[in-house]
């Protein structure tokens, strides 16, 4: 497995922390999960905050802060710069939002945000569509590992263009790749997964699901499933049939 | 003097930083400044001196995808 800025993931699963009936609930289904990493947020002030953050430092995973909501350059790198500090983390999930209902990067913004975190030694972890020059200039100015879209945030669309993300992973044979939101079944993230990607990344279907603990395990079994296949090399799909039985050796009846 | 506090505009005695988060009791808590836009270190906090009509924001680790 790559690593993503020099660490190891011991599960391609990232799991988001918002949206869960409970906290009881939240923290069951990460246990199902077996997720490598949490992604969190940094909000106004209010009571719930400090409570969260212990429950955090319960949970054996990675903490991955996010610029969610940001909508210009400015915005991100100072979010960034607080979560740098509150999170004690160089990792950053960043987010520059262009429009708002299909929540999809500004990619101008989201190249010069990353940037300057780039330069400031964060370990930058873009939001971004499956662009492959969008990724190009993403990779030059520092990033080091590319979060294309599947679909729009929290829609559980699935993998709308596939053959964008196959490209880019022939593209980037070296760079780690995690598809992140849009994800609606496991069945969408074994498919990734299949295409050779490193990670997921998910939040709403699990945490939106009737039962997220059930889920959150599905989501566990189908990104191992996903990766164990892309690992034993598919076979080549065909137009047209071929005999799996032998036919040499049939009876003449 | 006046400040707006996390958007609300709001009465204070501070004049810093981080007398500001001790009269909001926010201090030793988990939180991170920006002050008219600007991230404001834990370390800087101190010498932040604080004028009227200021845009102070303090953030606490929240739920996220």
């Amino acid at each position: 497995m790559k690593t993503f800025y020099g660490v190891e993931l011991d599960s391609a699963l990232m799991l988001g922390t918002a949206l869960y009936p409970s906290p009881a609930i939240m923290a069951q289904a990460f246990d199902a999960s077996k997720a490598s990493v949490a992604t969190v947020s940094l909000r106004r002030e209010n009571s719930g905050g400090q409570a969260f953050r212990e429950w955090l430092q319960t949970l054996n995973v990675r903490l991955l802060p996010n610029t969610a909501g940001c909508y210009s350059v400015k915005e991100a790198v100072t979010t960034a710069h607080m979560a740098r500090e509150l999170f004690d983390t160089t990792w950053i999930k960043l987010e520059v939002i262009g429009q708002s209902d299909t929540l999809q990067p500004d990619p101008f913004g989201l190249v010069d945000a990353a940037r300057i975190l780039c330069d400031e030694g964060f370990d930058v972890f873009p939001y971004t569509t499956e662009d492959l020059v969008l990724a190009e200039r993403l990779v030059e100015v520092g990033c080091r590992v590319l979060m294309p879209w599947g679909a729009p945030i929290g829609s559980g669309l699935g993998l709308n263009n596939p053959y964008g993300l196959r490209s880019l992973r022939h593209y980037f044979p070296d760079i780690p790749l995690v598809v992140d939101a849009g994800i609606g079944l496991p069945s969408h993230a074994a498919q990734a997964m299949e295409l050779g990607y490193d990670a997921i990344l998910l939040n709403t279907a699990v945490a939106k699901a009737g039962d997220p603990v059930a889920m959150a395990k599905a989501f566990a079994l189908a990104v191992e499933a996903g990766q164990t296949a892309y690992q034993a090399s598919p076979m080549e799909p065909r137009d047209m049939a071929s005999p799996s039985t032998p036919v040499i050796g049939k009876a003449w009846l | 003097m006046k400040i707006f506090y996390n958007g609300e505009l709001m009465e204070v005695t501070a004049e810093s930083l981080d007398a500001l988060l001790r009269e909001l009791n926010l201090e030793g808590q988990a939180v991170a400044t920006a002050v008219n836009g600007d991230f404001v270190p834990r370390s800087l906090r101190a010498e932040k001196l604080l004028i009227e009509n200021d845009h102070v924001e303090v953030v606490a680790p929240m739920q996220g995808g």
